[in-house]
């Protein structure tokens, strides 16, 4: 593979170039395209978390309401692969939220205010939704998302666990935690004849979401347009079709109209997927100059009966330190609980907060700081796999991070520094994410006038995509960038992966990137096509990883428990970063979500009605700005020319993966207590303060 | 929502009138939580009767010194009245850690102190609530109670009141003028709202139609050093769990005045009397501020996850007394 000779546009902080239109309110987002004669549409939800629909009855004197669709007379769907899109068709309710009936109705207003006064007779059974480390139909899945193995072992672990000179067992919990674009799910659908369906609708890939539409509508695939021109983030919620864009659908076959349908915010809590709660033990064993021996690190986490879904949170223990003697493994219980899909770094994010607080935890007992105690167990090359690393640079990352952020002469004492009413303490934890990439195809074609029109049905869900796109088009093909219009969102334009797995850059970058070379080795003339499936899949996948390391300073109040993190830095290697502002923006971003996971966000269970009480941005708290105060990312210059032809890595996820453990090491260096069980509030803290 | 008449109010009486004679009206003025508890279908008015324009927005001082805010004063406004901050520092303090700054831009004084708790079950109609639903039962009490009351619960119902300027009201000793169908009277601001016992639904004193049109602020030496310390869960826009409003005034090393309401631990604003005369003509000194939160603490009953509080509380009071006083003894 040859690397991209640095190009004009590459690497310089190019503004968003749909920036005016999102700031003037010029660009439009799934729900506000304008279609003529609209009905709205509301969902009603389960008010149980177990049991069977037996009937829907509605007042007949309600105003403006065109249908109430359930399992009594919703038109029959395929079943999709995803059961979550197989909606209102059986009387069995799986979880307390799930879609069981939908109002559609001339009015926004008239479609709530009927799905509130419907009345629902139900058959409730009991139901079983508290994951437990010893719940008796825990189970090994043969698989954890996407792909991996649920277990691996090398060596014998216990027995050298039982020999180590030093142990430590641990288990952390994290809750629940729930994606919460600013956009909520939201899909318009008009339909031209029986055959013909447009979905306006807010997601991550138009591609991923025809095909799953289509089958359950028993529609050719091809004749499904999906629009997301304009997208409000998804966190991974909007991976795949939910069930908005299919309930949409049929509400517009019923009614003959066009149907709006915009998920409530307490919707997204049950309907659209969530992180599952984890309870992680891990155990370490060292030799006292610090030498890992053995890593177990054990998961469990929960699934609904719907669906497996099996997150992967032991698989990154699997890439980060060396150690002869090794084990992961991942347990899972299918409870009467929504089911949990991707969340930003899924796996990772969670699995990270128990080895890299666990790793502190070592550096505590063996008294070894906690940087140079990781630095002694940097691997030669993937710990499990035995594969080269393309490029890892973590140790850079821990040292030149540990520079800038003011590292040296820190006292390892913990509760020893104190400002007024506060405790004050630094931490660090390390980062890492696969450098994935997909198959995508991306269209170039020279316009009359010099131009160039790229086209590819990549989605920005924020991140600065559709910009780097546009440099990388304009490197590729000598042009400044205000000669390139690059064209997303639409599954009229040429197939694209998802926008997920920190991979989009790299591969629809990759796709564009061969289209240009392209069109500008045939003289700027005509259309080329190109497709990086065979490219990418001749790249494979290990050893490819984006690395990085977190710092944080964190002050607790001694009155109030009351935590504050005045600073968080991030330290990078990530590739070659294409452009500084958006990558800035996204290191920072996944920062400021890690904040929220280890300090505010929590689903809270209520076990008697199998519901998260707190399911709206009022009391499901993320940070609020006074929350997120010095932040800030760095990063080394990583050439890595074995990725694609950017030299890039992906950077959405890995700001979230160990920026809480380095917060959580922090509250421990603050003030000497180990919060264990996410997240780290008041009530936790301050009955433990010195 | 369900459909709803509106009317503008022309003037006081008009409006007690209206809501005397109508039992499906409700009056909104900010509506920063009606039309939010309406969404959610836990409100439901057939009537709103709008009083945001009747002539209640002026901060006005009396002859005996009393500052008057009408009740549809913006909170924001209030917080940042050059005599409130002067004279009742604890006030301004208490507005500004409320909300957000768009929220109180638009809450009035009247409807602060008549918004409903925030506890969950409350505002979820697909779950039993007392207050909500008399009779149906509470599942706080077993289930999410981690920012509700340890003071003053009962069975039916252990919600909080949300409001942190109310709970600087109530130390301030701050008098609610109402108007209802039977002419003006005067409520202190700390007996405006009761507890619950097996009454939950009724958050006030307030009668069917009453219409709250000021509230007086009288002169309070006392309040000149007093402040409001509010403990959350994140930095800013976030209901308190737990909070201190505290005035005081020293004569030599002792205690002359001291007012103390604690906020996100009961049913209303909870006006610490027994700390209060604990304190009063006794030593200003950390040991002593820690015993008279002890005192009034010792009826607390804190439920399996907000035991919490009571440290939260008692720490608080402790620092927020010692601030006043520090270097002043």
């Amino acid at each position: 593979m040859t690397a991209t000779v640095p190009g004009r546009a590459l690497g310089t902080p190019l503004a968003r170039v749909e920036g005016p239109d999102k700031v003037t309110g010029a660009a439009r987002y799934a729900a506000e395209y304008p279609v003529g004669n609209a009905a709205h549409a509301w969902v009603v939800r389960s008010p149980v978390a177990r049991g069977r629909l037996r009937d829907v009855e509605v007042d007949p004197t309600l105003d403006g309401v065109l249908a109430v669709l359930w399992h009594g007379n919703a038109p029959e769907l395929a079943k999709p692969a995803d059961p979550e899109l197989w909606v209102l068709q059986t009387d069995a309710i799986s979880y307390r939220g799930q879609v069981i009936a939908l109002v559609v109705a001339e009015t926004l207003e008239a479609a709530r205010h009927a799905a509130q006064s419907v009345v629902l007779d139900i058959e409730e059974e009991p139901h079983d939704v508290v994951l437990r480390a010893d719940h008796p139909e825990l189970y090994t899945p043969d698989k954890v998302n996407p792909g991996f193995p649920a277990e691996s072992a090398q060596g014998d672990a216990e027995a050298a666990l039982a020999a180590a000179e030093v142990t430590v067992d641990v288990t952390y919990t994290t809750p629940a935690l729930h994606n919460n674009p600013m956009e909520p799910h939201a899909t318009i659908a008009v339909w031209d004849g029986d055959d013909d369906l447009t979905l306006y609708d807010s997601n991550q890939g138009p591609h991923m979401v025809a095909p799953d539409v289509a089958k359950a509508l028993g529609l050719d695939p091809a004749r499904v347009r999906v629009v997301a021109e304009h997208v409000g983030g998804g966190f991974g919620s909007k991976g795949s079709a939910r069930p908005n864009a299919v309930l949409a659908a049929i509400a517009a076959k019923v009614t003959g109209r066009p149907v709006k349908l915009a998920l409530p915010r307490q919707a997204l809590f049950t309907m659209v997927g969530y992180r599952t709660p984890t309870i992680q033990r891990v155990r370490l064993g060292a030799a006292k100059d610090g030498t890992l021996t053995a890593i177990t690190h054990d998961a469990v986490s929960q699934s609904s009966r719907l669906f497996e879904f099996a997150e992967q949170t032991a698989v990154v223990t699997r890439h980060m330190y060396a150690a002869a003697h090794r084990r992961t493994g991942h347990r899972l219980v299918r409870l009467d609980m929504p089911t949990p899909r991707w969340m930003r770094a899924p796996g990772e994010a969670p699995g990270m907060v128990a080895l890299e607080c666990a790793m502190d935890e070592l550096a505590h007992a063996l008294g070894i700081d906690p940087i140079e105690l990781r630095v002694r167990n940097e691997p030669d090359a993937e710990p499990e796999s035995g594969e080269p690393f393309t490029s890892r640079h973590y140790v850079r990352c821990l040292r030149e991070g540990a520079e800038r952020f003011g590292w040296a002469g820190r006292d390892p004492r913990p509760a020893r520094r104190r400002d007024g009413e506060w405790w004050v303490g630094t931490g660090v934890a390390g980062a890492t994410y696969p450098a994935m990439a997909q198959p995508s195809t991306a269209a170039a074609t020279a316009l009359p006038d010099g131009r160039v029109e790229v086209r590819i049905a990549a989605t920005d869900i924020g991140t600065g995509a559709r910009t780097v796109l546009t440099q990388i088009a304009a490197d590729a093909l000598g042009l400044p960038v205000t000669d390139v219009t690059v064209r997303i969102g639409d599954t009229r334009l040429p197939r694209a992966s998802v926008a997920g797995g920190s991979s989009g850059t790299a591969s629809w970058g990759w796709a564009i990137d061969g289209a240009c070379r392209q069109l500008r080795e045939r003289g700027m003339t005509g259309e080329v096509v190109f497709d990086s499936t065979e490219l990418v899949k001749a790249r494979g996948n290990d050893g490819r990883h984006a690395f990085g390391a977190h710092f944080a300073e964190v002050r607790v109040n001694a009155v109030t428990g009351e935590v504050r993190v005045p600073r968080l830095f991030g330290m990078y290697a990530a590739g070659r970063i294409l452009n500084p502002r958006t990558a800035r923006s996204q290191f920072i971003g996944g920062m400021t979500m890690g904040l929220g996971m280890a300090l505010h966000e929590e689903g809270v269970l209520d076990p008697h009605t199998g519901d998260w009480v707190n399911h709206d941005l009022a009391d499901y708290h993320i940070p609020a700005h006074a929350d997120v105060r010095d932040i800030d990312a760095a990063w080394i210059d990583e050439q890595d020319d074995q990725l694609n032809p950017m030299g890039s890595k992906g950077i959405g996820e890995i700001g979230i993966v160990g920026s809480p453990a380095a917060i959580l090491n922090a509250v421990w260096h603050a003030t000497g207590v180990r919060i264990r069980d996410l997240p780290a509030r008041m009530d936790r803290i301050l009955p433990h303060l010195p | 929502m369900r459909e709803f008449t509106y009317h503008e109010a022309a003037d006081v009486a008009g409006a007690v009138a209206t809501l005397t004679r109508d039992p499906e009206a409700t009056f909104i003025a900010g509506g920063t939580n009606l039309v939010d508890l309406m969404k959610l279908g836990v409100a439901t008015p057939g009537a709103l009767v709008d009083v945001a324009r009747l002539p209640l927005h002026d901060v006005t001082e009396l002859p005996d010194g009393t500052l008057r805010v009408g009740a549809t004063v913006r909170n924001s406004e209030l917080a940042a009245h050059p005599e409130v901050r002067r004279r009742y520092p604890v006030l301004s303090q208490a507005l500004l850690a409320g909300a957000s700054g768009q929220l109180r831009n638009m809450a009035t004084t009247g409807g602060n102190l008549l918004q409903r708790t925030r506890c969950r079950y409350f505002q979820d109609t697909g779950k039993a609530c007392n207050k909500r639903e008399p009779g149906t039962g509470c599942p706080a009490r077993e289930g999410d109670h981690r920012n509700l009351a340890i003071l003053g619960a009962s069975e039916a119902c252990v919600a909080t009141h949300p409001s942190d300027m109310a709970v600087a009201l109530a130390a301030l000793g701050a008098r609610v003028r109402v108007v209802g169908i039977d002419g003006e009277r005067e409520i202190p601001a700390d007996e405006l709202h009761r507890l619950p016992g097996d009454r939950p639904e009724q958050d006030t004193v307030l009668r069917r139609g009453d219409l709250i049109t000021a509230v007086d602020l009288p002169p309070l030496d006392a309040a000149r050093r007093s402040a409001y310390r509010k403990a959350r869960d994140r930095a800013s826009y976030a209901f308190a769990t737990g909070s201190v409003a505290a005035a005081i005034q020293l004569e030599d090393d002792t205690v002359a005045d001291v007012r103390l309401a604690w906020g996100a631990v009961a049913h209303r604003p909870w006006r610490a009397h027994l700390a209060e005369e604990a304190l009063r003509g006794g030593p200003a000194t950390r040991e002593a501020f820690l015993a008279a939160a002890d005192a009034e603490l010792a009826a607390a009953e804190p439920l399996r996850d907000n035991a919490y509080k009571i440290q939260l509380i008692r720490n608080m009071t402790a620092a927020v007394l010692g601030a006043l006083t520090e270097g002043r003894r």
